[in-house]
């Protein structure tokens, strides 16, 4: 936003100044929240405090759940059986009318994550939805040709592990438990955390493998 | 024939696209909005999903998708007499002038 775009008005849209070609859908939007701030129906700092909380939210929380898991195998059965619960035992807030499953790959199963539908997907626990996962060829493909399609991103799974594809909805979004590299025995988990990637949690990638200390 | 919304396993050979972008400040005012909406208990997520689905096919396909969350809203909110068509025309034509 530059100093020079004060339009003296009542309402000022911090950072929209570089979106000079707003389509019809934006302005629509715009025009939207300015109505419904000046009605009352929501107070005028609301939305942008919610822009905090989502930009607050990124993978690096399910990565911390994941190290916990592979750290604490007690820890790891109740997120598998009530992952509300364990949750809250880490101190994140369950997303209210949404369940969430966690789904554990092993040596012989694999598991992806899509959502034909829409873009269902754990934010509280991974962020926003990357592009491709609410992409039209990852929605229709997933399901069809998960191995095509887990190949495209670097992940080749073998032949004799199962490859299960998980279907999210608004009422039930899946975050997998991918597998502890090997040669991480005796790390601490903090530096488990930092392996574990966002594609790790969708499935379609693999967590990063420990640095070989020379 | 399925909606257009209902993806899974529709022939398609385009390869992902992996590639991410920023979102833009209007499309995280989007989700936001959404959820502040939500929260009030004024939308919920099956009204947003029914107002998205129900987008003609043609046109599923050539928004982008915060621009097909802004049509459901405005389904919504429409429909629940919170707006009204004619004072979003109008507002939007100034939010639109006004960054020009």
């Amino acid at each position: 936003m530059g100093a020079d775009h004060d339009h003296g008005g009542d309402h000022h849209h911090p950072g929209l100044a570089e979106d000079l070609s707003l389509g019809e859908p934006a302005r629509r939007l715009m025009a939207m929240e300015e109505l419904l701030v000046e009605k009352g129906v929501i107070g005028a700092d609301e939305v942008r405090r919610v822009m905090d909380v989502i930009a607050a939210r990124s993978p690096v929380d399910g990565a911390r759940v994941v190290a916990r898991a592979w750290m604490d195998p007690a820890f790891k059965l109740r997120l598998l059986e009530d992952p509300r619960a364990a949750l809250a035992e880490l101190g994140y807030p369950v997303v209210s009318g949404s369940k969430l499953a966690v789904v554990e790959n092993t040596e012989n199963l694999h598991h992806l994550v899509v959502c034909t539908l829409c873009s269902c997907y754990p934010t509280s626990l991974l962020g926003p939805p990357p592009d491709w996962y609410k992409s039209f060829a990852y929605r229709s493909r997933a399901v069809v040709d998960p191995r095509g399609v887990m190949r495209e991103f670097g992940l080749e799974v073998g032949e004799a592990v199962e490859v299960r594809v998980v279907d999210s909805a608004a009422d039930l979004r899946y975050m997998v438990l991918p597998r502890r590299p090997e040669g991480t025995e005796g790390m601490a988990e903090e530096d488990l955390v930092a392996l574990v990637t966002r594609d790790s949690l969708v499935g379609v990638g693999a967590p990063n493998q420990p640095a070989v200390n020379s | 024939m399925n909606a257009v919304h209902d993806m899974g396993g529709v022939p398609s050979e385009d390869p992902i696209d992996r590639s991410e972008h920023q979102l833009m400040e209007w499309e995280r005012r989007t989700g936001a909005l959404v959820d502040v909406l939500r929260e009030k208990q004024l939308i919920n997520t099956d009204e947003l999903r029914r107002g998205i689905e129900a987008i003609s096919p043609d046109e599923y396909r050539r928004l982008g998708y915060y621009e097909r969350w802004s049509a459901s809203l405005e389904t919504l909110l429409v429909e629940k007499g919170l707006l009204t068509t004619e004072e979003i025309d109008k507002r939007a034509a100034v939010v639109g002038q006004r960054w020009v």
